[in-house]
């Protein structure tokens, strides 16, 4: 039957283009590690035993559950960088709409009482992503009409959005006693751990804001390949002109991609919140928002491929502490593996340049 | 006989999938101009690359004034004398015509290069090939032909011998090939050797000394112009008879599809570009629009697409007002239309066919519905469009950017004919096209005509519009200056109304009605 052939061969054929994506960002992050040992080797230490440290502290069953937690925010900054990208839209401030999620999430979670636990989460959720959405529809809005760059405009709002954190957290929200943070949000708004609601017992402090951060790379994967509003995200971000000629709005593309962008990377905040801390402080952040930069970077800026790079980069961080405290070597040695991996998926664009002319030679005489 | 300057034999270049060259045999002799003809894809620029170090070909060898050499790098290239002048110019926007020239092989005093030993280098070559250039202008303030001609002097500063021009009147004005030409023929007086790259007949017929005709990848003939003419050319090139003049019927002028009237529209930058058009197209008729380029076609062609919004004036589609339509309705109002630029307007180059023959129609079934997309429906017409407008493809989950021009261009069609318009605005419809696919451009177009369609064409081809047209308004500044009917005009009489000729008693008008 021709047909069940082709079916065959469109998916091995989906399949080849699979693996051929992930065939560069494997040698990146390769490339990061030799390099990253070599760094190691000349620090003095074996970077044999810090490797090993570092995958067993980051990968290994019972360390698995930390490396959840670490990218978890990532999954979601991630995903909100890409999903921009793929509108052609860098956006450098999803740092702040994850503040704006943290902020909701931290008074909804205390604020909003007496109801189940579902109800809770759910209308955090919703509330937290309408924050973020809002955080980001201002450059959005700029950006469409004006043509004010959204890397300056979302970064400035990534400084307002830290200053109001900062005195809130200071000031009408805190808690009382010496610290600046919010009081603890209520136990029905408090994500199960994973241990809790799965069969099997899985260690460590794991939420299910992991599985939600997986099911929006899956969800934001489907709305980009079948969804009308995917196909002009995507239209819009190869080619404004030929979208603008065939009907599509640029101006609305615009902001309806930053504010979808702005709506995940708030989802790290809240997650971060009600997962995690259980309270919003100034410091509940580790740059996610830009760790989120570098892991589309390294996922191509495919929302399935931000799973792989998110767990990566969160591996890096959880088994970062096993490597010091096995091989002596600081674990700033991290970051210098995460900009190796950045440096060498950037580089990469160089060689896809090489790659990309002689593809178009191959077109030219192809006709 | 002297021995040739450059000899190519047996080369071959394989690319996946594709044998772009296939033993080619070649000679170029002193001071001959031969254009390498063919159809786009046929291996000429392939073959050049090879000549000028920029592919390696996977067989045969090349003879340089009868001895064998192996060109890896066009910087060996340029050692030997041969210079390439590419259809994208490789030109420094910000420097001056002088510091491009002499850039990778300045005059330089100890460390510091010499500007005026440049400068005067620069216009020694200028008046001495009568390549006319000011070696102090910046090349972002230079005209596209007189960029060229400073691609020609960097070749000629760097001693080239053998000058190969790809493609280099696809971006010239007609004003601007026939200096081209002269220059071509200056510099063969001086015993240079020229190599035309080119898929048009008429260049062929007036420029070349001999003539090299590709296709698929091979050599298919050889011949000199005096001994064919553009039939035989056409014939050689493309393998078949190409029927040149087509042979149409009187249009039947039905219901009126579009009616402009006193339309007036600025640029971005408040500049009147269109000024009180009125004109108006019925089913069944072709509308020519012919104007020398820059001359309001742009801004009309986006006012009526919705793409621009209209200053002042009206135009209806049918009895509906769509002077301020949006491009998306009026897309869904039934106004198609091919853009003159058809790699920036036209495609979304990065997304596979099936993905380009739906943009316009992506929101509406059978292709979506409720903001889902249905990919079975989606890949079953692209399949079947495909198939109809003859797209020479692979597969279609190939990037359309993969496609030679005139399969983009057919793509273009199969989607803006697909949709089943009642208005085509189809512009410079066959620009950059070999002759086959203007045969069938054209093709098509008629045979939306003789449906009924209303069609305006805009086009800066006097031979397009002569063969196409059912009426020729000619546009000049912005003003509808004169009107003909089919085979009413002389391209004289057209050239003269474009380039102004009727236009100045009108301005004159205008001035006074300012006054």
């Amino acid at each position: 039957m021709p047909e069940t052939d082709s079916k065959k061969r469109s998916i091995s054929r989906v399949l080849r283009s699979a693996l051929r994506a992930m065939l560069l960002p494997l040698i990146s992050v390769v490339f990061a590690i030799l390099v990253g040992s070599l760094i190691i080797r000349l620090a003095g230490y074996n970077p044999v035993v810090a490797f090993q440290a570092l995958i067993e502290g980051a990968f290994s069953p019972k360390r698995f559950g930390e490396t959840m937690v670490r990218a978890t925010p990532l999954l979601f900054t991630g995903l909100a960088v890409a999903y921009g990208f793929r509108a052609g839209l860098f956006n450098i401030g999803a740092e702040g709409q994850l503040f704006m999620g943290g902020l909701v999430a931290a008074y909804l979670g205390v604020a909003l009482g007496g109801m189940s636990a579902f109800a809770h989460i759910s209308i955090i959720l919703v509330a937290g992503m309408a924050a973020g959405a809002a955080w980001a529809f201002i450059p959005a809005i700029l950006k469409a009409k004006v043509g004010a760059h959204e890397v300056i405009t979302t970064m400035m709002f990534t400084f307002i959005a830290r200053g109001i954190v900062q005195w809130l957290v200071a000031g009408p929200l805190k808690a009382p006693g010496p610290v600046a943070q919010t009081e603890p949000v209520l136990p029905s708004a408090f994500l199960p751990r994973l241990d809790s609601i799965l069969p099997f017992h899985v260690p460590g402090r794991a939420s299910i804001g992991f599985v939600i951060g997986l099911a929006a790379c899956v969800i934001m994967w489907l709305i980009l390949k079948y969804t009308t509003l995917g196909y002009e995200n995507r239209a819009v971000g190869f080619n404004p002109t030929a979208a603008e000629t065939g009907g599509i709005s640029v101006a609305g593309t615009t902001v309806k991609a930053l504010c979808i962008s702005g709506a995940l990377a708030a989802l790290a905040g809240v997650t971060e919140v009600l997962g995690l801390h259980g309270k919003l402080f100034e410091q509940f952040s580790s740059g996610f928002g830009f760790t989120g930069i570098a892991v589309a970077l390294l996922a191509k800026n495919h929302p399935l491929g931000v799973i792989p790079a998110a767990i990566l980069f969160g591996g890096l961080s959880a088994g970062a502490g096993k490597m010091q405290l096995e091989a002596g070597v600081s674990q700033k040695v991290i970051f210098i593996i995460q900009a190796l991996i950045i440096f060498f998926v950037a580089a990469e664009e160089l060689a896809k340049l090489v790659l990309g002319r002689e593809r178009t030679e191959v077109a030219d005489v192809a006709g | 006989m002297e021995p040739p300057l450059l000899e190519l034999r047996g080369i071959t270049k394989r690319f996946p999938g594709v044998l772009a060259n296939d033993r080619v045999d070649l000679q170029l002799h002193r001071g001959e101009i031969v254009a390498l003809l063919g159809e786009n894809g046929a291996g000429k620029t392939t073959l050049m690359n090879v000549v000028y170090g920029l592919l390696s070909p996977d067989a045969g060898e090349v003879l340089f004034e009868g001895s064998e050499v192996s060109i890896r790098s066009p910087r060996q290239a340029i050692s030997l004398g041969i210079g390439m002048v590419h259809q994208h110019f490789m030109l420094v926007e910000p420097l001056t015509v002088a510091e491009n020239i002499v850039l990778g092989h300045e005059p330089a005093r100890a460390t510091v290069i010499d500007f005026k030993a440049a400068r005067s280098f620069v216009q020694d070559l200028s008046e001495r090939y009568g390549l006319k250039v000011d070696p102090d202008e910046r090349i972002e303030n230079l005209p596209v032909g007189t960029q060229q001609r400073v691609e020609i002097l960097k070749a000629l500063y760097r001693g080239a011998r053998v000058l190969i021009l790809d493609e280099p009147t696809a971006v010239l004005t007609p004003q601007e090939v026939h200096e081209l030409f002269a220059v071509v023929r200056s510099l063969v007086t001086e015993g240079l050797t020229v190599v035309f790259i080119t898929h048009k007949l008429e260049e062929v017929m007036n420029v070349a000394d001999r003539v090299v005709v590709m296709r698929d990848g091979a050599v298919v003939g050889e011949t000199r112009p005096s001994e064919t003419d553009q039939k035989g050319l056409a014939r050689l090139m493309v393998g078949r008879e190409v029927v040149f003049r087509i042979t149409r019927t009187p249009s039947h002028c039905g219901a009126t599809v579009l009616s402009v009237a006193d339309l007036n529209v600025v640029t971005d930058r408040g500049i009147e570009a269109v000024r009180g058009v009125s004109f108006e197209v019925c089913g069944g008729e072709i509308v020519a629009i012919a104007g020398v380029s820059g001359n309001g076609q742009t801004e009309l062609i986006e006012a009526l697409t919705g793409l621009r919004r209209v200053k002042s004036g009206k135009i209806m589609l049918g009895d509906r007002d769509i002077t301020k339509s949006s491009a998306r309705s009026t897309i869904e109002a039934g106004v198609s239309h091919v853009p003159e630029d058809r790699l920036r307007r036209g495609l979304v180059l990065e997304f596979d066919l099936a993905e380009n023959l739906i943009l316009g129609d992506h929101r509406r079934p059978p292709f979506a519905q409720y903001g889902l997309m249905w990919p079975s429906a989606i890949t079953r017409i692209a399949e079947e469009r495909i198939e109809a407008y003859d797209v020479r493809t692979p597969s279609l989950d190939v990037d359309a950017a993969t496609l030679s021009g005139g399969n983009q261009q057919k793509l273009i069609l199969a989607r803006e004919l697909g949709r089943n318009p009642d208005l085509l605005i189809a512009a410079q419809p066959t620009r950059g096209l070999d002759v086959g696919a203007i045969e069938f451009v054209h093709g098509e177009i008629l045979k939306e005509r003789d449906a009924g369609k209303g069609i305006l064409l805009v086009s800066l081809e006097l031979e397009e519009v002569q063969s196409l047209a059912d009426r020729i308004l000619v546009i000049y500044e912005g003003r509808i200056v004169k009107e003909f009917a089919s085979g009413e005009a002389t391209d004289e009489e057209l050239g003269f109304y474009m380039t102004g000729g009727g236009g100045a008693k009108l301005d004159e008008e205008v001035g006074v009605a300012d006054a």
